[in-house]
């Protein structure tokens, strides 16, 4: 285990937050192109 | 063959079908590399393990303006000829540099705390940076609130410009004044103030990562847009007939 010593808490904070905003925004941007593509795709089946 | 081609949405999907599989790697690839080696590197003799939040703010710092100085270049574009694809990547790529530049303004300001003694001070660069934020954010709603795209467009590209202010200013903060609590450049050149090779090359990896992740977030975007575009312009025929 590495040993972030006195800013440990502080160090982890930083990765959480700038990590979950960055998973934030990938799963945003993955699911939003799969709702537009099923849409489009329905769209041409049902002519 | 011309750069133009790519205005053209179907030759634009042909081509990013082919090279997304190669940028989400090499973004999966740079960004976890560099993170976890950033954060395997030593303790600095006056920042302790603080150091290690570097590997997320610089590149995400950097990212925030570049993101905008891209979609200046397609909102130039957009006005100059028209090219719908590009109107489309600057309105694409807004989202992604608002969660950069508030990545670097979080990490700044956790990491300030212990360093500075303060979460937030009213200094050169990061207000300029709070206020770039500020921009992409009404850049975000403005998309929002104009119904007729063509015009959006317009109206965006015109926010763009006068936007490309603060990010120049964000850019160049810490060199037009002194006062300011924000050190110089982290990747300063000058003999003396070069960060160590022990820092260096987790933090080039970590930039080529956020670049390249960028690139690919961008692409997916845009794509997603041109679908929109298209599924709206076939409900709007059929309305038509």
């Amino acid at each position: 285990m590495i040993d972030l010593g006195k800013y440990a808490a502080t160090v982890w904070l930083a990765y959480g937050v700038g990590l979950a905003l960055l998973a934030g925004l990938i799963w945003q941007t993955v699911a939003a192109n799969a709702r537009a593509r099923r849409a489009l795709e329905e769209h041409d089946k049902n002519g | 063959m011309s750069i133009w081609e790519y205005a053209n949405p179907t030759k634009f999907m042909r081509t990013t079908d082919g090279l997304l599989p190669w940028l989400v790697a090499g973004a999966a690839v740079c960004c976890v590399g560099g993170l976890v080696w950033g954060f395997l590197t030593p303790q600095d003799f006056r920042q302790g393990s603080t150091v290690k939040i570097v590997f997320l703010h610089v590149p995400a710092a950097m990212m925030a303006i570049n993101i905008w100085v891209m979609m200046l270049v397609a909102s130039l574009i957009w006005i100059i000829r028209r090219h719908h694809v590009s109107a489309l990547a600057a309105k694409a790529a807004a989202p992604i540099g608002a969660v950069m530049t508030l990545i670097a303004l979080a990490t700044g300001a956790i990491w300030g705390q212990p360093m500075w003694g303060t979460w937030w001070e009213w200094d050169p660069r990061l207000t300029s940076f709070l206020i770039l934020f500020l921009f992409y954010v009404g850049y975000i709603a403005l998309w929002s609130a104009v119904e007729d795209p063509d015009s959006a467009a317009d109206l965006t590209g015109v926010l763009c410009l006068v936007g490309s202010v603060f990010a120049l200013l964000s850019r160049y903060a810490v060199l037009f004044w002194n006062q300011g609590l924000h050190q110089g450049a982290s990747l300063s050149v000058a003999p003396g103030e070069r960060m160590s090779a022990v820092y260096r090359y987790p933090l080039y990896l970590s930039m080529l990562g956020f670049m390249l992740l960028f690139l690919a977030l961008v692409l997916i975007r845009t794509r997603t847009e041109i679908r929109r575009r298209r599924l709206a312009a076939l409900q709007a025929r059929e309305m038509r007939a």
